[in-house]
């Protein structure tokens, strides 16, 4: 029977929605071919966990050790082995988190496993696993395929599938595997929050957010003051951080802030996933940008294709005209 | 504190309308601007700040084709002292972990302290190379690094977690850290020093210099494989507003205005 093997990923004691997710998905494979979910669950006192997840999963597989409380790979990694070399699924996910990015491709390696990551789509045709992953930052969809291997490791991007309501009733599984003491190679040392700044743009009815497509930092002007016309404040994506153009509490997406204006307008941003992923909520979002395939106009109301030079100048004058 | 650095030449598609070539399996490149990866430069200044403050050399390194030398000889205008191109066509075609494979077996006839790659590559946005090259080198690794805090035979970095948290972490050294963007400023090479590179040499090493059989790397050493290039499916997407700038922009305004934004 076909396995498919989910690593359940939380952090300070919560699951994921990456978890969910992959289950989720891993549930309709398993329908599709008669195989079984099976959730990883690694953790220190993991209990609840481990109950909630009987829900998404035929059989919730827990170490449960004080050595794996917080997520360090160098521990983390050899327990997986260790269950994945002894159940042979078919199908391994793990989320394409800042957790799953630092484990898989070692695990990989470690087991000689193909791996395939940040997959937006999982097909399961007679045991034989194909993935779609995008490149170019999802302008181009790629579908992959997995050269012989009993095993397919596949990392799973956030938000790529639902979380369904869980409908099963799986049993619960202490495993014994040895855990390792944490390594004096790799230490845990803390968590540190990000520093709050003075604007609280996830507060902001209206979101004038900006990308790499803004050039030059004196071009900010521009934005800053088509925010001031709408009410808003300026955002941005992470090209316009990493430029130390705006502060890191002004970046929207995966790693910076998830916000849920009124109006997003996303100026000279492409719509890669990682922003994307923080914006989608909006109630209405508009695009300027000058690549017509640009990824943000899948996500996007209302578009305006074309140099954002010419067409923010004349939106601000159009503004100024509507408002008089 | 010696240092290596890999890094790779991608083409610059941020703003560029792709096409797929023929066959599906590739992009069609012919009038695409080569430059080194976005994280893999922020990786070089992160050795050339490092190298500053602790002395030590820093070997820069690829898996490409000859195009690629402009990557390593800008590396080396900036201050790598050594360049290693490594090269064979049966590298072609590889996915990460055979990348990091054929990476690897470079490695093991240069010394070095610590190993940094760009954590993601902005063509393929695998993410797997710096941390499968650690693990097929036996040393610890950390990636999406966003901090660098050298000590006495160990660094400490932070790791960027969703929602901006950063995980701090010490690792000993020998290790291999896969860098974010926005780390450093990364700089610009001199004119000087680019004049002084172009006439540097770069080392090639071939799969049979590296004692690599032909079948564990490129294609045939990829545990997956890619089949075909698509465009993404078109959703329901935006409501494209036509015309002049001045046209579009008039569009819009009314669309804000009945929306109450005006």
């Amino acid at each position: 029977m076909n396995e498919i093997l989910v690593l359940a990923e939380h952090r300070g004691g919560e699951l994921r929605d990456v978890t969910f997710e992959m289950l989720g998905k891993a549930g309709a494979l398993a329908g599709a071919s008669g195989g079984a979910v099976t959730a990883l669950l690694l953790g220190a006192g993991v209990r609840d966990m481990a109950s909630r997840l009987t829900s998404y999963a035929d059989e919730v597989l827990v170490v449960d050790h004080g050595n794996l409380t917080d997520f360090n790979s160098a521990v983390y990694q050899p327990v997986i082995a260790e269950v994945v070399k002894s159940r042979e699924p078919s199908l391994v996910m793990v989320g394409h988190t800042a957790f799953g990015v630092d484990l898989a491709p070692s695990l990989a390696v470690a087991l000689g496993l193909p791996l395939a990551s940040d997959c937006i789509d999982v097909v399961l045709d007679g045991g034989a696993v194909s993935v779609t992953r995008q490149i170019y930052g999802g302008k181009v969809d790629a579908r992959l395929s997995f050269r012989d291997s009993a095993t397919a490791l596949v990392t799973v991007r956030a938000a790529a599938f639902p979380v369904e309501d869980g409908a099963r009733s799986g049993s619960v599984t202490e495993l014994d595997t040895p855990v390792s003491d944490e390594p004096a190679f790799r230490r845990f040392v803390q968590y540190v929050e990000a520093a709050i700044g003075d604007v609280d743009i996830t507060k902001s009815d209206v979101i004038i957010a900006v990308g790499r497509g803004i050039k030059e930092e004196e071009n900010l002007a521009l934005v800053e003051e088509l925010a001031g016309l709408l009410g808003g404040v300026v955002g941005c994506s992470r090209p316009v951080v990493d430029a130390g153009w705006l502060p890191k509490d002004r970046q929207v997406g995966s790693s910076g802030k998830t916000v849920k204006p009124k109006l997003y307008v996303a100026i000279g941003i492409s719509g890669q996933f990682q922003h994307m992923s923080g914006m989608k909520a909006a109630e209405t979002i508009v695009a300027i940008n000058k690549d017509p395939k640009a990824p943000i106009f899948s996500e996007a109301d209302y578009g305006i294709v074309g140099d954002l030079f010419k067409i923010v100048p004349a939106l601000k004058e159009k503004i100024a005209e509507a408002r008089a | 504190m010696n240092i290596v650095v890999c890094v790779k030449q991608v083409p610059e598609t941020a703003e560029a309308d792709l096409k797929i070539a023929a066959g599906g399996k590739g992009i069609v490149e012919e009038g695409l601007a080569l430059q080194i990866n976005e994280s893999d430069n922020y990786a070089l200044e992160e050795a050339l700040l490092i190298t500053e403050e602790h002395d030590g050399d820093i070997t820069i390194m690829t898996l490409g084709h000859e195009s690629s030398e402009e990557v390593l000889r800008m590396s080396m205008a900036k201050g790598a002292g050594t360049a290693v191109r490594v090269a064979d066509p049966a590298f072609d075609g590889g996915d990460a972990i055979a990348t990091a494979t054929a990476l690897a077996a470079a490695l093991k006839d240069v010394e070095y302290d610590l190993v940094l790659t760009g954590c993601m590559a902005s063509d393929d946005g695998a993410t797997q190379v710096g941390v499968a090259l650690a693990e097929l080198l036996d040393i610890p690794h950390a990636t999406y690094v966003t901090e660098v805090e050298v000590g006495s035979g160990e660094v400490t970095v932070g790791r960027e977690l969703e929602g901006g948290l950063i995980e701090k972490l010490t690792i000993k050294l020998p290790c291999v850290l896969g860098i974010q963007t926005g780390i450093n400023e990364p700089r610009y090479a001199s004119i000087m020093g680019i004049a002084r590179a172009s006439k540097r040499e770069i080392e090639l090493k071939s799969a049979g210099d590296m004692g690599l059989d032909a079948s564990s790397v490129g294609a045939a050493g990829s545990g997956t494989v890619l089949e075909e290039l698509t465009f993404p499916p078109v959703g329901e997407g935006a409501d494209i507003l036509e015309g002049t700038p001045s046209e579009a922009s008039g569009k819009l305004a009314d669309i804000l205005k009945e929306k109450g934004f005006v």
